[in-house]
C-alpha cells in the first residue's frame, strides 16, 4: 500500500492506495465523488476529466499514487456554493447536454480551454474538446455553451 | 490491472537501481500509453517505477544551435514553449498535434520516444532532425535508436534523460490524424538541416519510423513539393490494418510530405 495525501476540491485527504488503484476509482469509490464519470475506461472519451494542478487530465489514465501531493478539482468543486460556475451556467442556458453522461468531463475540459483562450474561436473550442466524446452527438450545443461561458466570464 | 508495487524514484540513479533490483520492473513516465496497457492486462510488471516527476528529467533549454528537452517534459509544455516555437517551430507544431489536451498534459517526450509506437509523432522529429538521445549511460544517435515497431536501442535499465535537437535551417511536420485515436495514419517531418534534407515518416511504415531516402534525394536537387511528383514510398513497406490499407497509407505519405514542404516554401 502507498500512503498518499492530496487536496481535492479544497479539502485535504490522506489515504492509502494499492499501486494499481486508478485515480478515478479513488475519487468515485472511496471519496464518493461520483460526478467524475467512467465512460470508456480506455482513455478515449474524457468523461473522467478532472483538473490536476490546474490542468485537465483523464483520471482513468492515472494511478492514484501519482496524485500524491496534487491539488485536484472535480466537477463537484466547480460551483461556489449554490452559484454555478460560469461554464456550468452556460451549459444549463444553452442546453449543452442530452443524456448528461459526458457533461462533467466536457465542463472540466471547457474550463481549461477558456483558461488558455478566454475568447476562443470555434476552431479552438473544437480542438480543445477533441479528447471528449458525446455519444448523443450533442456537440453543436456544447460548442455554443463554451462560447456562452466565455461571455459570462468576460462580464 | 494486475497487482504491482508502485515505487516513486527520487532520482535517475535511484530509478536505475530499482530497475536493476527487479528484472520485471517497468518505468512509468506520463503513463498515457503505459497505464492503458496495464489496464488491458497487456503487461504484468512486478514493480512500476515512477520517474514522471523527476526535476532532473524536465525542462527545455536552448544553447547555441541545439534545443535540449528533458525526457519528462510534457507534450503541452513543448507545444507552448516560446523557446521551442522560436528555435524549432515545427517541433512545437508537432507537439500540439499529439493526442488531445488531456493526453498532452500528461504524456512525455521520453515516454513517447522510448515506446516507439509506429504511429507516434515524436519519433519522426527525432529522426528527421538528427537528434541525440541522451540516456543515463550514453548518447545514442537517432539513426541508431529506432529499431522497428516498439523496439529501440535502449538496454534494460537504461533511462532516457533528455533529447538534444539540432536546430534545422527550416522544417515542418504534417500529419493525417486517425479521426478517433488522434494517432498518425501518416505523419511526415521534413527538415532542411546542416546535414542535408531529411524526410522522416511515421504512422505508415510496418517497421516504424523511417527516412524516405528517395524524397530526400529529390528535395536535395530542388526543395519544392513538385519534386515529389512521381515518387512514392513502397506500399509493401506500409502498415495495412482495419483503418487503412497499405496503398492508402503510401499515398497519404506523399500527400503529407507535400503539405509539409508547402508549409516551409509557402
Amino acid at each position: 500500500m502507498n500512503k498518499i495525501e492530496f487536496t481535492i476540491n479544497g479539502k485535504k485527504v490522506a489515504t492509502q492506495v494499492e499501486g494499481r488503484t486508478l485515480l478515478v476509482n479513488l475519487i468515485r469509490d472511496e471519496l464518493k465523488l461520483t460526478g467524475t464519470h467512467v465512460g470508456c475506461d480506455t482513455s478515449q472519451c474524457g468523461c473522467c476529466t478532472i483538473h490536476l494542478d490546474g490542468k485537465s487530465v483523464k483520471s482513468c489514465a492515472m494511478l492514484a499514487a501519482q496524485a500524491d501531493g496534487a491539488n485536484i478539482v472535480t466537477i463537484e468543486g466547480m460551483a461556489d456554493g449554490d452559484k454555478l460556475h460560469p461554464v456550468q451556467q452556460a451549459f444549463t442556458e444553452c442546453h449543452g447536454l442530452q443524456c448528461g453522461f459526458c457533461t462533467p468531463g466536457m465542463i472540466m475540459t471547457a474550463a481549461s480551454i477558456l483558461k488558455d483562450h478566454p475568447q476562443p474561436t470555434e476552431e479552438q473550442i473544437v480542438k480543445g474538446l477533441e479528447g471528449n466524446l458525446c455519444r448523443c452527438t450533442g456537440y453543436i450545443n456544447i460548442i455554443k455553451s463554451v462560447h456562452r461561458a466565455a461571455e459570462l466570464m468576460k462580464a | 490491472m494486475y497487482a504491482f508495487e508502485y515505487q516513486r524514484a527520487g532520482s535517475v540513479a535511484e530509478a536505475a537501481s530499482l530497475l536493476a533490483k527487479n528484472p520485471e520492473a517497468k518505468l512509468l513516465a506520463g503513463g498515457q500509453t503505459f497505464i492503458p496497457t496495464l489496464k488491458a492486462r497487456l503487461a504484468q510488471p512486478s514493480h512500476v517505477v515512477d520517474i514522471g516527476r523527476l526535476k532532473e528529467l524536465a525542462g527545455i533549454e536552448v544553447k547555441g544551435n541545439v534545443v535540449s528537452i528533458g525526457a519528462m517534459t510534457r507534450h503541452a509544455e513543448v507545444a507552448a514553449s516560446a523557446d521551442v516555437k522560436k528555435a524549432i517551430p515545427a517541433l512545437a507544431d508537432l507537439a500540439i498535434e499529439i493526442g488531445d489536451q488531456q493526453v498532452r498534459n500528461r504524456g512525455t517526450l521520453g515516454g513517447s520516444v522510448a515506446n516507439n509506437d509506429p504511429a507516434a509523432d515524436y519519433p519522426s522529429a527525432v529522426l528527421a532532425l538528427g537528434a541525440t538521445i541522451v540516456t543515463n549511460q550514453r548518447e545514442i544517435a537517432s539513426g541508431d535508436f529506432f529499431q522497428g515497431m516498439f523496439s529501440t536501442a535502449l538496454q534494460d535499465g537504461e533511462i532516457i534523460v533528455r533529447i538534444v535537437f539540432p536546430m534545422p535551417k527550416r522544417a515542418a511536420y504534417s500529419k493525417f490524424h486517425h479521426p478517433a485515436s488522434g494517432y498518425a495514419m501518416a505523419g511526415v517531418f521534413v527538415a532542411d538541416t546542416a546535414n542535408g534534407v531529411r524526410v522522416a515518416v511515421t504512422g505508415a511504415g510496418s517497421s516504424g519510423v523511417f527516412l524516405w531516402k528517395a524524397a530526400e534525394a529529390a528535395l536535395t536537387k530542388t526543395f519544392a513539393a513538385a519534386s515529389l511528383d512521381g515518387i512514392a514510398v513502397d506500399e509493401g513497406e506500409c502498415i495495412a490494418d482495419l483503418h487503412a490499407g497499405a496503398d492508402y497509407r503510401a499515398h497519404l505519405v506523399g500527400v503529407m510530405a507535400k503539405r509539409a514542404i508547402k508549409k516551409i516554401t509557402g
